[in-house]
């Protein structure tokens, strides 16, 4: 066979010049005379080789990187040898993949991510064959006996939620796809998205089977064109071969699915608001009840999940919800996809069962600082999250065990900060995100986090530093009992956690003025 | 008129896909708008376009962002005029559409320089340079946040997180974002995005 060449048309593989160096790749293999097929797969999530290559002559995939440009003429002149200084070994044996429990995320990177052959070569939709032959309450229960929690950030069980709908009465339900993932330090969304689209799409036709709905809409965030395109694609595709439209797979059944995209509001993440952007209005927060599940887009009943909650549904559908259940501690079931991000050696996508501890994956999964110097702050769960210190680094990753030290797991995103932090100044930051993103509907958020970034410029100051830290205290208190939703809610848990943690930062330039 | 994004026709792909169909980037990325044509246009030219956007898109449920993307696909921008256009098709009022517009941050009401420049300002990129790198931005540049430069050729703007988190700080121009961006390589995108117009005159 000839031989085929994997380069990833991901972000952030392309962040780093991926199509310059498949283009090279085209080119050089030509003037050499070499035949070769040139796959565009997704990444396989180890961010800090990107742009990696793989090559496969009939006994295995082989991983080469991180590959630039100009390394391409030695690679093929080497014909893709071991001795490669770049050449990694075989891509499945790759300690940083091998340590990993991939659920999800198993076909991440090993298929082009828009061919459906691929996919379904790969186990994709069976677990939507298996659900056309169920009843819409056993599809209810297999999610509830999964132990799936929701990945948007709450935990909320998501088979309870299905169930809320499914119950509701309505003549039209809908699925939304929670596709804004807004936090910084995540990408899983987006991995989804970019590198295994029918995944998505083959669970929320589960969705709208399990509860009744025929019409879905993912909400993506402008911020991912990539994203926008393979899955408008693959939508499409998914369409001319009977998978979506009005008869799926000749079952009689109905669903339909489009992509409607944000416009750089974070808040539209928050369930809600992303309702109210969705029906074409400014976004803001709704008071809950009623719930989305019984009065949701244009009043009717609809389940908002997350990506990767959605994404998780084909396996559990194929596996049976006990494989998934097998996964993790305690209420925590199953794995969640870790997002190593910020200043870190080794940054990537790490899906884990839940249950083992921060220090595994900063540590031994990143390899520290990408700086070399010592890791001292990190932030889990994204703005919103606390920042942790050194100390915490046993805890385990459960969602118990987190909102134990006043902690979020999120959406799994964790972002590595080295000893050059200035902690008051990510304190401030928070603040000013708040002012930013704000919806504007409740004062403690809209006015308080406005209030706060002035606080904390006088601390920062020297100005009255102990008058002014009792006033952020009080603002921060203020701001957590009187916020309608979590982004004026939970603001005070970064800004809390630094000055608990690193109060020396506090305290820096100048003494009281 | 550019076909916009949004109307993606089921079952139709991209002239010209082979197995390594995933090439979107390796043309020179095409202006997402021609701003030729908007100086070139009529009022009444703008009106006409912004009727058949309105149009080809009112029909769907909730079509109000739909819209605004598909205009601000092909201007760049929401001109004012649109605003009426769009609140008489919806049953709405201008004082609500233009109150969805400037909810966003995404949307803008002025017409931005050729290249539009993000930088990210989040955490994951802050903790990898982004403060120096937007000192340095502005400075080069001798822009603040939303301005754009004397020559039109780039507006800049902040962006939070463009999930490239493991490898910034990011900077997004157009379709393509950029990883572990420092002050060096900002100067050489710059170049390129400067020299690139030259080319096209
Ligand atoms: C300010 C704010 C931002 C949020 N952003 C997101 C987001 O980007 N993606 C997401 O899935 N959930 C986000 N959420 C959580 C959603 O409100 C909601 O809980 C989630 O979409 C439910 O899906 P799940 O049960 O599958 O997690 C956000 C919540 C808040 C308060
Ligand atoms: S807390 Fe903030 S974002 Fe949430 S509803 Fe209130 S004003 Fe809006
Ligand atoms: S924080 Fe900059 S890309 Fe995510």
């Amino acid at each position: 066979m000839s031989l085929r060449v994997f380069v990833p048309c991901e972000t952030t593989a392309l962040s780093l010049g991926a199509e310059d160096v498949a283009t090279l790749i085209s080119r050089e293999a030509a003037a050499r005379g070499l035949k070769i097929e040139l796959v565009r797969n997704g990444s396989r999530g180890l961010f800090w080789l990107e742009p990696l290559v793989e090559v496969d002559d009939g006994t295995g995939r082989r991983a080469f990187g991180p590959v630039e440009p100009g390394d391409v003429a030695s690679l093929l002149d080497s014909h893709f040898g071991d001795d490669h200084p770049l050449a990694l070994g075989p891509t499945d044996e790759l300690p940083w993949l091998k340590k990993q429990q991939r659920v999800t995320f198993a076909r991440l990177g090993v298929t082009d991510p828009v061919s459906l052959d691929d996919y379904r070569a790969t186990g994709g939709f069976d677990g939507l064959h298996h659900a056309l032959e169920l009843t819409p309450q056993q599809l209810v229960d297999r999610v509830k006996a999964s132990g799936l929690r929701g990945r948007g950030g709450a935990a909320f069980p998501t088979g309870i939620k299905w169930q809320t709908v499914l119950d509701a009465a309505g003549a039209q339900k809908y699925i939304v796809c929670n596709a804004d993932e807004g936090d910084s330090g995540t990408f899983a969304d987006r991995l989804v998205m970019e590198c295994d689209p029918y995944m998505l799409i083959e669970g929320m036709i589960i969705a709208g089977l399990a509860v009744g709905a025929t019409q879905g809409y993912i909400y993506l965030r402008e911020e991912y064109p990539l994203a926008h395109r393979h899955l408008d694609l693959a939508i499409a595709r998914a369409e001319a071969a009977g998978y979506l439209g009005n008869n799926i797979q000749n079952s009689g059944r109905a669903f339909a699915l489009e992509v409607r995209l944000g416009a750089g509001a974070y808040i539209c993440g928050e369930e809600t608001s992303l309702l109210e952007s969705l029906e074409g209005k400014r976004g803001m927060v709704r008071a809950k009840p009623p719930l989305p599940a019984i009065e949701g887009l244009f009043g009717l009943p609809t389940v908002v999940n997350n990506v990767l909650s959605l994404a998780a549904v084909p396996s559990i559908l194929r596996d049976g919800p006990e494989h998934y259940a097998g996964f993790g501690v305690e209420r925590s079931r199953g794995t969640l996809p870790f997002q190593l991000a910020g200043n870190i050696a080794q940054g990537g996508l790490v899906e884990l069962a839940f249950g083992h501890s921060l220090r595994e994956l900063i540590e031994d999964f990143g390899g520290g600082s990408a700086s070399g110097r010592p890791v001292r702050a990190v932030q889990v769960g994204g703005p919103l999250g606390a920042y942790l210190s050194p100390a915490q680094f046993d805890t385990a990753l459960d969602y118990e065990a987190f909102s134990a030290i006043g902690a979020v797991l999120g959406h799994g995103g964790v972002v590595v900060f080295d000893d050059s932090v200035d902690m008051a100044e990510q304190a401030r930051f928070s603040m000013e995100f708040c002012v930013e993103e704000s919806c504007g509907k409740c004062t403690p958020c809209r006015i308080g986090s406005t209030r706060g970034v002035e606080v904390i410029d006088r601390i920062m100051r020297g100005e009255n530093r102990d008058a002014n830290m009792a006033l952020l205290e009080d603002l921060c208190d203020t701001m957590i009992q009187g916020s309608l939703c979590a982004m004026g809610g939970m603001t005070p848990f970064p800004v809390k956690s630094a000055y608990t943690l690193f109060p020396e930062d506090f305290q820096r330039q100048g003494g009281e003025a | 008129m550019r076909a916009c994004r949004v109307v993606t026709t089921p079952g139709q792909e991209r002239p010209g896909l082979t197995h390594c169909k995933w090439r979107w980037f390796d043309a020179p990325p095409a202006p997402f708008y021609k701003v030729d044509t908007v100086m070139d246009e009529t009022q009444a030219g703008v009106l006409d376009t912004v009727e058949t956007i309105v149009t080809s898109l009112k029909h769907k449920p909730g079509a109000l962002l739909p819209i605004l993307h598909g205009i601000q696909d092909h201007f760049g921008y929401i001109p004012d005029v649109a605003i009426g256009v769009i609140a008489r098709h919806l049953r709405s009022t201008a004082a609500d559409v233009h109150g969805v517009v400037s909810f966003y941050h995404y949307f803008r009401s002025e017409q931005p320089g050729r290249h539009v420049v993000e930088l990210c300002r989040a955490e994951a990129c802050q903790a990898r340079g982004a403060r120096a790198l937007e000192s340095h931005a502005k400075a080069r540049l001798g822009v603040d946040y939303g301005q754009t430069t004397a020559d039109r050729s780039i507006t800049l703007k902040p962006v939070y997180c463009l999930g490239n988190c493991a490898t910034g700080p990011s900077v997004r121009v157009g379709e393509q974002i950029k990883g572990r961006m420092d002050p060096a390589r900002f100067d050489r995108l710059v170049d390129d995005l400067t020299t690139y117009k030259l080319e096209l005159n």
